[in-house]
């Protein structure tokens, strides 16, 4: 009987390390597959869904260069983002030498059953403090990173892919994020009437902001020059 | 004879104040009416109620046959009238003044004609100048060309000759007699210069104290070939000694302890004189006294 | 009517303190926006120091229409004593200058009289509007170019996209042209009981300020007749500013988010207007002048 337990215990060990190594070598494929992508440029739209902005949508351009250049340019106009950045490269996010990675089982995202792995730095001076992907195994695609940092806070990114799944690049990118309650002093804004109907004001506390970009167009390994990036 | 103004049983009350009360008079056509009385006896009030600017509490106004009331526009485009001070807009030139006030008239003279209304008055070589610059004697000389600018029947001159020098006394006196004489305007004038209305009223109302003391024909109210003197000496007493035997007599109206006053014809004067040196009577001074203002002062002394 | 009304324009245009209030307007424009161009983004700094804390915000927030916002904000809070000096001087200042007696002698009914002085005040109010339009809005964009416009309420921020703002600011041009002829009826019905202009031009600045505390301050007291006050909608030109959001939070470009509130102070202003003009006229007519 002991004998049987000790075994169970090995063979339980020996599956943690074949799925351990089962992450990895999934993050590796996805890296993989990601890191094909050299450069692009992208043309879409870019809505700032937090309740107390009301923005437009409007037309954005990113650009993308190998390993981790990354700029996000609205046309003509002023773009709200949350600090920090909507830095959405994914390929720096997996980096399976500065990070512990966890295999967390499975969970459907989007109709999806995707593989859950948590990234936990192994340097304490990152900024991250943890990470969770989830990744839909069969095509190689992130769908969805949850990850907290120390300076910033908690921010989530959902992706869904269509006609450059093969590239590993989404269609539409949803960033969400928390947010502070936002309030101005009357003598700046100047405005001293009502404060406006009370479910107005009761809807802007929501604290949870999101900004989502829907590509149109990628143009992949053109080559970018790096003054864009300045 | 054509009634150009007919008031009648006209009032006007101020609060506590009953400015004019119940006066009523006539102005024919062609008349220079001579409008008299002291300060604050109602002569502005009841000019302003001809003109519509202050309201009568009673009374009625005609104006060429038609009611005030109801025909005010109609009646106040034959209206020229300067009241009291005549202000105008001193940012603008005499020229210009002139052209914006005809405009209110309805009419649109010419540069000519805007250039000869300037002429009469004497301003014609100041025509561009703003009236900021100008005397008063000048402005009051741009009062009268807009109040003649429209070619108006009737003329209302309150004080016009207020703050003109000799010369320029003279000249709306003979502009005014011009007027009447020759364009057969009426003419209704109020003045303190008494000598001035002397000389040219054909009818004169003396009002005081609201009230109506007289209204006649200068002639019936006085001779104005007759004229009042009065004489100052150095000894009033052996004067009228002497006086008393002469045949001047009959002429002495009044004496004080210093002067004698004597009414006669102007012809007469130089006579006086030459027979008060005769008879050794030292003179002081000898003063000729319009008859109407002696008129003026006892009617008004006397209410 | 149209002579009296060309009349009334040539003295206001001819006389040297009516440009007062132009010179007063370009200089102030202009310090505002000498200040802007070189301070400009420490400025947007400043306003913006409260929600750059959690974002960043790229892009050209100092441009035209946030100048001429600024601008707005500023001068239309003072613009109301440059509309007094004229407004409250119509009458009075002839009384004072003694031309009042004379005009009144002319064969102009009194009512014709009061109706075109007030038209040309109220077109010497839009001139002075328009010339701010240019200054304010026109001059800003030549020389800070255009862009969206990122603005700053009490609860939230509007961005406003370029293409969606210049009809905004010719409905708040036009707006503001209502609310500063209702400051021009409330000088020019107090111009009517003195014989001085400065008596009316000070009692206007007076009334001004009172009714904008009044319509400032949330006590409940004030709070019944703030409604009433011409002062509480002489800023609603600012509802121009601001957009509808559909169910997905995303702006609905050319709508206005409380357009009603709009129309209301319209009515009010309009109402204003009507009254104080209806109540000189009244008065007016049976006026002794005795100036």
């Amino acid at each position: 009987m002991k004998k049987l337990g000790f075994l169970f215990l090995i063979l339980l060990c020996f599956q943690s390390i074949v799925f351990s190594q089962d992450a990895t070598t999934l993050l590796n494929k996805v890296k993989a597959k990601i890191n094909l992508v050299n450069d692009y440029t992208a043309t879409g739209k870019m809505k700032t869904d937090i309740t107390f902005i009301k923005a437009p949508i409007g037309k954005v351009t990113v650009y993308f260069k190998k390993p981790n250049k990354f700029k996000l340019k609205k046309e003509n106009g002023i773009s709200i983002l949350p600090k920090g950045g909507v830095s959405i490269n994914i390929g720096a996010i997996i980096n399976v030498e500065d990070f512990d990675i966890i295999d967390s089982g499975e969970e459907i995202i989007d109709n999806t059953i995707t593989r859950k792995i948590i990234l936990l730095p192994k340097n304490e001076t990152n900024d991250v403090a943890l990470s969770t992907m989830y990744i839909d195994a069969e095509k190689l695609l992130v769908k969805k990173v949850v990850t907290t940092t120390k300076e910033n806070g908690t921010y989530q990114i959902l992706l869904s892919y269509g006609n450059y799944s093969q590239y590993g690049l989404p269609d539409k990118v949803v960033f969400g994020f928390n947010t502070k309650d936002y309030k101005m002093p009357k003598g700046i804004t100047m405005e001293f009437d009502d404060e406006g109907k009370k479910e107005m004001r009761e809807k802007m506390k929501n604290k949870k902001g999101k900004v989502e970009i829907m590509y149109n167009t990628y143009i992949i390994n053109k080559g970018i020059n790096d003054a864009i990036f300045n | 004879m054509n009634e150009i103004i007919k008031v009648t049983n006209l009032t006007k009350q101020f609060k506590q104040i009953t400015a004019v009360n119940n006066l009523s008079f006539n102005v024919n056509s062609g008349d220079v009416y001579g409008f008299l009385g002291q300060n604050g006896a109602g002569k502005s009030t009841t000019i302003r109620m001809l003109l519509t600017l202050i309201q009568p509490t009673n009374g009625s106004i005609e104006i060429f046959g038609l009611p005030l009331q109801n025909n005010r526009n109609e009646i106040l485009k034959n209206i020229g009238a300067v009241i009291e001070k005549p202000d105008v807009y001193k940012y603008l030139s005499a020229y210009d003044n002139l052209k914006l006030f005809a405009r209110l008239n309805g009419t649109r003279p010419t540069h000519h004609q805007l250039m000869q209304q300037l002429e009469i008055v004497g301003l014609a070589n100041r025509a561009k100048d703003k009236v900021a610059t100008f005397s008063q004697g000048m402005k009051q000389r741009v009062g009268i060309a807009i109040a003649l600018i429209h070619q108006p029947q009737l003329i209302i001159l309150d004080e016009p000759t207020n703050g003109l020098d000799p010369q320029g006394i003279a000249d709306i006196r003979n502009l005014i007699i011009k007027l009447s004489k020759e364009h057969g305007k009426t003419i209704l004038i109020s003045s303190h210069l008494l000598s001035e209305i002397e000389q040219i009223a054909t009818r004169i109302l003396i009002i005081d104290k609201g009230k109506k003391i007289i209204e006649d024909t200068a002639t019936a109210l006085f001779n104005p070939s007759q004229t009042i003197v009065e004489i100052e000496t150095t000894n009033n007493e052996f004067a009228l000694q002497q006086l008393q035997k002469s045949k001047w007599l009959t002429s002495i109206q009044q004496h004080t302890t210093n002067t004698i006053t004597f009414k006669l014809d102007k012809s007469q004067i130089p006579t006086l004189n030459s027979n008060l040196v005769e008879m050794q009577i030292q003179l002081i001074s000898i003063k000729p006294r319009h008859s109407l203002e002696d008129y003026f002062l006892r009617v008004t002394t006397a209410n | 009517m149209f002579t009296l009304i060309q009349i009334e324009l040539y003295k206001i245009f001819n006389r040297p303190r009516t440009y007062i209030a132009f010179i007063a307007i370009a200089a102030l424009t202009i310090i505002v926006q000498l200040g802007l161009k070189v301070d400009g983004k420490e400025y947007a700094d400043f306003v913006m120091a409260d929600l750059k804390n959690t974002f960043s915000i790229d892009g050209k927030i100092i441009n035209g229409y946030f100048v001429c916002y600024v601008l707005l904000q500023l001068l239309l809070v003072h613009v109301p004593l440059l509309i007094a000096l004229i407004a409250a001087d119509m009458i009075s200042g002839e009384a004072n200058i003694g031309t009042l007696r004379l005009l009144l002698t002319k064969p102009i009914s009194r009512v014709q009289f009061i109706i075109a002085k007030f038209i040309a005040t109220c077109i010497y109010t839009v001139a002075l509007l328009i010339w701010l339009a240019i200054l304010g809005l026109l001059l800003s964009i030549f020389i800070f170019g255009t862009g969206d416009l990122l603005l700053l309420k009490n609860n939230y921020v509007v961005q406003l996209q370029q293409n969606d703002i210049f009809w905004r600011y010719t409905g708040a041009f036009l707006f503001a042209a209502i609310a500063m002829i209702t400051v021009a009826a409330v000088g020019f019905f107090l111009s009517l009981f003195a014989e001085n202009s400065i008596g009316p031009i000070v009692a206007t600045m007076s009334i001004i300020i009172v009714c904008t505390i009044l319509s400032t301050m949330s006590l409940p007291l004030f709070n019944l007749i703030k409604p009433y006050l011409f002062t509480t909608h002489l800023v609603t030109w600012k509802e121009f500013f601001d957009i509808k959001i559909n169910n997905q939070n995303e702006t609905i470009a050319g709508s206005i988010q409380n357009p009603a509130k709009i129309i209301n102070s319209l009515t009010v202003l309009i109402a204003h207007i009507i009254i104080l003009i209806s109540i000189t006229i009244f008065i007016f007519k049976k006026k002794d002048i005795l100036s």
